[in-house]
């Protein structure tokens, strides 16, 4: 049973017609790189999936069930997690007061409920010393670099056992040397059995790590075959619309 | 286990760890604290005749109660800021309330009951404005101008020009809270002490205060993490205007009368309080000792300038220098600590 299935998604705006019976299917321990041009879809595929809108059309099944998310909050819940290509994270805060951000960490007895920092410290740091990356919980994020920065959306991620991981543009604002190490970031999480969502312009990376590859075109799904089947040629081909469909 | 050293994904040698000092030197209210002790010490030594008169007790209370209304409304004010807004009704909020007060005190009310109703009309000042730049997405700078000119002209209709002063049966209570001390230190310090621990706490320790500073980091970033924005936008003008409400009652008990032109002008020198304690017009960033010690710098400069002889016309002048002065601080910080 796939982890997320998604049958005859459509969504409209308006006149715009953003997404046109898309079927998509998500596997535990698969990275899935979704491509396309701009204005293809990906985002608004993404945003479905990451509970910012229910879909015009068709149904959204986690794990067999059906389900209907109408804020990030709802899907965050049931496990599916972002990385947004912003990474949505405050300048002002600590790395750690960012991974815990909406889930803070509390202790004492009501009505003096108080910010356990200690308790969320020292997670932070096991999550980052997991994804090998330097980053100091009490540091304030404002002072930190790119690759930094990312670990932190990162861990974010990771504070829950999340199922789903959504990674838009990971490596889109980052060295080349922090890209290899995204990556590697990326296969991690696959191995401990989440579903990753690679969004991506990047070719390379994409065909560095993914194991399926779904391409979107003008709000059509145009190709959803495992990688090794596929070719970097193929997949511009299927971008552009010199291929049709594969 | 593997010694070898794991590359890191942020790839760069981390910053050294700042110490405890450069933390401390690093924050604006540690030097406008500086600016509150050094300038009755300096002007002592500038002005002979001066030394008296600063340090004597009336003086000393006098300041400290000076800035407590001011301070008290800065409380509210900063969690606004914090959040990335500006709540510029301050003003015209201190004369409805104090209005709202002088008037059911008048008319026989007690004390308890009028102070009751200027608090709940301040909340619902707060509340109006926080609900259009909440839920309605106004700009908070445009929706509190406008409730300062309704604030201003509601004072004038509710009051109708009139001026309070008798305040009923309870008129003893009202002057003694307002304007009397508890063991030699004057009732609105007192107050604003209290609060300003509460606020402290709240800011430092709190899921809500934590919160506050995520929405002026990040507003969307905070809404996608599960912050509930608006609603915490809204309490943080109701706050504001709470606060207002309790430093009119302490104001109108200290000045033993209330007329519609009461606080006219009062938002410039609670925002000017928060700027000069560091406080970041663009949210994110203050506390509440920080505006605490910028609405102390300004009445010290104020009171040294008077005992100084200097020409009262040229207060606003100085006062004025100092927040310049405070902004650039700003930056050079900003510059330092990246």
């Amino acid at each position: 049973m796939p982890l997320l299935e998604m049958n005859g998604i459509a969504m409209r705006f308006g006149a715009i017609e953003a997404l046109a019976g898309v079927d998509f299917t998500l596997e535990a321990g698969k990275i899935t790189g979704l491509m396309g041009d701009n204005g293809a879809g990906k985002s608004t595929l993404v945003k479905i999936i990451a509970g910012n809108f229910p879909p015009s059309e068709g149904e959204v099944k986690l794990e067999g069930k059906p389900v209907h998310f109408h804020k990030p909050v709802d899907a965050r819940a049931a496990g599916i997690e972002v990385v947004y290509q912003d990474l949505a994270i405050c300048n002002n805060l600590t790395a750690s007061a960012n991974v815990f951000l909406g889930r803070e960490e509390m202790h004492g007895i009501w009505p003096v409920r108080i910010l356990n920092e200690w308790k969320m410290s020292a997670r932070a740091r096991e999550l980052f010393a997991e994804l090998k990356s330097e980053t100091r919980p009490d540091d304030v994020v404002r002072q930190m670099s790119g690759g930094q920065r990312q670990a932190v959306a990162i861990a974010r991620t990771h504070l829950s056992k999340a199922k789903i991981v959504l990674m838009d543009e990971p490596t889109a604002a980052i060295s080349v040397r922090q890209v290899a190490e995204v990556l590697e970031l990326l296969k991690r999480l696959r191995d401990q059995g989440m579903a990753v969502v690679l969004i991506s312009h990047r070719m390379p990376d994409v065909f560095a790590v993914a194991d399926q590859i779904v391409v979107l075109r003008r709000g059509h799904k145009v190709a959803d075959k495992p990688i090794v089947q596929s070719s970097p040629e193929e997949v511009t081909g299927l971008i552009t619309g010199a291929i049709r469909a594969a | 286990m593997s010694t070898q050293h794991a590359p890191a994904i942020d790839g760069e040698f981390a910053r050294p760890r700042p110490t405890l000092w450069q933390k401390i030197i690093a924050k604006q209210a540690f030097w406008v604290t500086l600016a509150v002790i050094i300038i009755p010490i300096v002007m002592t030594f500038v002005e002979p005749t001066f030394s008296g008169a600063f340090f004597k007790e009336d003086n000393f209370f006098n300041t400290t109660r000076n800035f407590a209304f001011i301070a008290i409304m800065a409380l509210g004010q900063v969690a606004v800021m914090i959040t990335g807004g500006i709540d510029l009704a301050v003003g015209s909020t201190l004369a409805v309330c104090g209005i709202v007060l002088g008037l059911l005190m008048e008319s026989g009310y007690s004390f308890w009951t009028a102070a009751l109703a200027c608090i709940i009309t301040g909340i619902l000042i707060g509340a109006v404005n926080g609900y259009l730049i909440a839920y309605w997405r106004l700009s908070p700078f445009v929706v509190t101008l406008g409730m300062l000119s309704i604030g201003r002209s509601l004072a004038l209709a509710i009051s109708n020009n009139k001026f309070f002063h008798r305040f009923g049966p309870d008129r003893d209570l009202l002057i003694e809270i307002g304007g009397g001390k508890t063991f030699g230190i004057a009732n609105p310090v007192i107050v604003l002490i209290i609060l300003a621990l509460i606020m402290g706490f709240i800011f430092k320790y709190t899921r809500y205060g934590r919160h506050l500073y995520a929405i002026g980091g990040n507003e969307h970033a905070s809404q996608l993490s599960g912050v509930p924005v608006d609603v915490l936008k809204l309490s943080v003008y109701v706050l504001s205007s709470f606060m207002t409400a309790i430093s009119a009652i302490l104001m109108v008990g200290w000045l033993g009368s209330v007329t519609n032109g009461i606080g006219i002008g009062y938002e410039l020198r609670v925002i000017a309080s928060t700027v000069i304690g560091g406080v970041n017009l663009l949210g994110g960033e203050g506390g509440a000792y920080a505006v605490v010690v910028g609405a102390a710098l300004i009445e010290i400069i104020r009171n040294s300038l008077l005992l100084a002889g200097v020409d009262p016309y040229w207060q606003g002048t100085f006062v004025g220098m100092f927040i310049i002065f405070a902004v650039l601080l700003e930056r050079v910080r900003g510059r330092k600590v990246g």
